[in-house]
């Protein structure tokens, strides 16, 4: 018996496709500011004066960075609630991804903190900046540029992960594949087109990334 | 109705991850044999088939690993073959390990002096000669503080399996749950056993790189 591939059913699907591509930025938009704004902080805790803010940030770090994330998100979703707190899918997806992806690119943000000269603070203090002017205006610009890169990737590969947050029920672009394959039972096909989709938006992601990086930090930027 | 007492739950978990282990060995032996193929053809001299490598490790780690696995879930059936979950897991992961360690090797051969290459060629090694004898072994040298590092995102990522069905560990902290309904206790349980997997490669891939000579 030969099995012919059938793509018939995907102009009915389109709309439900598009949803839940939408549903995946949406998430991955959300895990990005929070996660990086959240790493900026324990980055700087990881160099502050308190040993024990120090000690907390790295077995925050160990630990999430040698568990899988499936767990996590099974922890926070399944686990969480015998202890009280109930949360919504959407909102124990992005908790579940903004703290995992912040144990990863708080060594990144720590290590381009580490990258831009002490010089340059020393020079800002100088001129008479304001201890928080010169971190913002001066040094996070400076170890931004450098680790751009390094945290794009990271941005895709957490939007690639996102993929599994549909094993809770968000509809996002993998779980409407889990229903539309279930409806039509063209399960390869479905899958192929949504594993494209995927490819896109992590291609597109890593353009717009570059672009914006060009735009806000200057050249040099790739 | 069972009871089960933490022993219990533990016992089971405990035994469960040696589906896990097994799973990780074989795809990271699988991985190997296959990323070397595909590194052969990323750094080959024709240039469709230095494409194609670079084609190949841009489609797996540009996909969600979770398509990957439904993909071969779901159409190694169509080309004739009869897939079990466990099947579809060990050569899902191994492509997916395949296209990473290609990538992390690719990174070794092309750090290396291209003096390397000339001395290789200058006592008349022919390139396969070249590439056993002299290349390979300082580019897997250099590069395993990564390829470690990748072993420990590997074992990881077999968690993910058990989405598409493959008893191990996590999957069967799922069914656990459903009978015992303490997922605080049974999920906290699996992190520890992961991170007690996990965190030994993590401190042995830093102590190598910090071993690493300096450039």
């Amino acid at each position: 018996m030969g099995y012919s591939l059938d793509f018939g059913w995907l102009r009915d699907a389109a709309g439900a496709i598009v949803h839940g591509a939408a549903m995946t930025l949406f998430l991955i938009a959300c895990t990005t500011v929070l996660g990086i704004l959240i790493s900026i902080l324990f980055a700087a805790a990881r160099r502050s004066r308190y040993g024990v803010l120090r000690k907390a940030v790295a077995v925050y770090v160990e630990v999430i960075r040698n568990t899988p994330f499936l767990v996590q998100l099974f922890f926070i979703f399944f686990g969480l609630p015998s202890i009280g707190i109930r949360l919504d899918p959407i909102v124990a997806a992005i908790l579940a991804m903004t703290l995992n992806m912040a144990a990863y690119t708080t060594e990144i943000v720590g290590a381009g903190l580490d990258a831009v000269p002490k010089g340059q603070g020393e020079a800002a203090f100088a001129l008479g900046l304001r201890p928080r002017q010169v971190f913002v205006k001066i040094i996070l610009p400076q170890a931004l540029k450098v680790i751009f890169p390094a945290l794009i990737s990271q941005v895709i590969i957490m939007m690639l992960e996102s993929a599994v947050v549909s094993q809770i029920a968000v509809r996002e672009l993998a779980h409407e594949a889990d229903l539309l394959q279930a409806r039509t039972f063209r399960s390869f096909e479905t899958y192929f087109v949504v594993t494209l989709i995927y490819l896109g938006l992590s291609m597109a992601i890593r353009r717009l990334f570059v672009a914006g990086g060009r735009r806000m930090l200057g050249a040099g930027v790739s | 109705m069972i009871e089960f007492t933490l022993w219990d739950i533990l016992r089971n978990l405990v035994f469960a991850t040696r589906w896990t282990l097994l799973l990780s060995i074989v795809a990271f032996a699988g991985g190997a044999t296959v990323g070397l193929l595909i590194l052969f053809a990323r750094i080959s001299k024709q240039k469709w088939l230095r494409r194609f490598g670079s084609g190949y490790i841009a489609l797996f780690q540009g996909t969600p690993l979770l398509m990957q696995l439904f993909l071969m879930f779901f159409g190694l059936p169509m080309l004739g073959f009869r897939i079990e979950p466990w099947t579809a897991a060990a050569l899902g992961l191994t492509f997916y390990a395949s296209a990473y360690l290609a990538e992390i090797w690719r990174g070794g051969v092309e750090a290396l002096p291209l003096g390397q290459w000339d001395a290789g060629a200058s006592l008349g090694l022919h390139r396969l000669q070249e590439l056993r004898l002299v290349i390979l072994p300082q580019a897997f040298a250099i590069t395993r503080p990564p390829a470690v590092g990748f072993l420990v995102q590997l074992i990881k990522s077999t968690a993910l399996t058990s989405i598409i069905g493959f008893e191990e560990l996590l999957r069967t902290a799922n069914a656990i749950n459903n009978a015992t309904f303490e997922p605080f206790t049974v999920y906290g349980l699996v992190a520890v056993i992961f991170f007690v997997l996990c965190y030994p490669l993590t401190q042995y891939a830093r102590m190598l790189e910090r071993k690493m000579p300096a450039h």
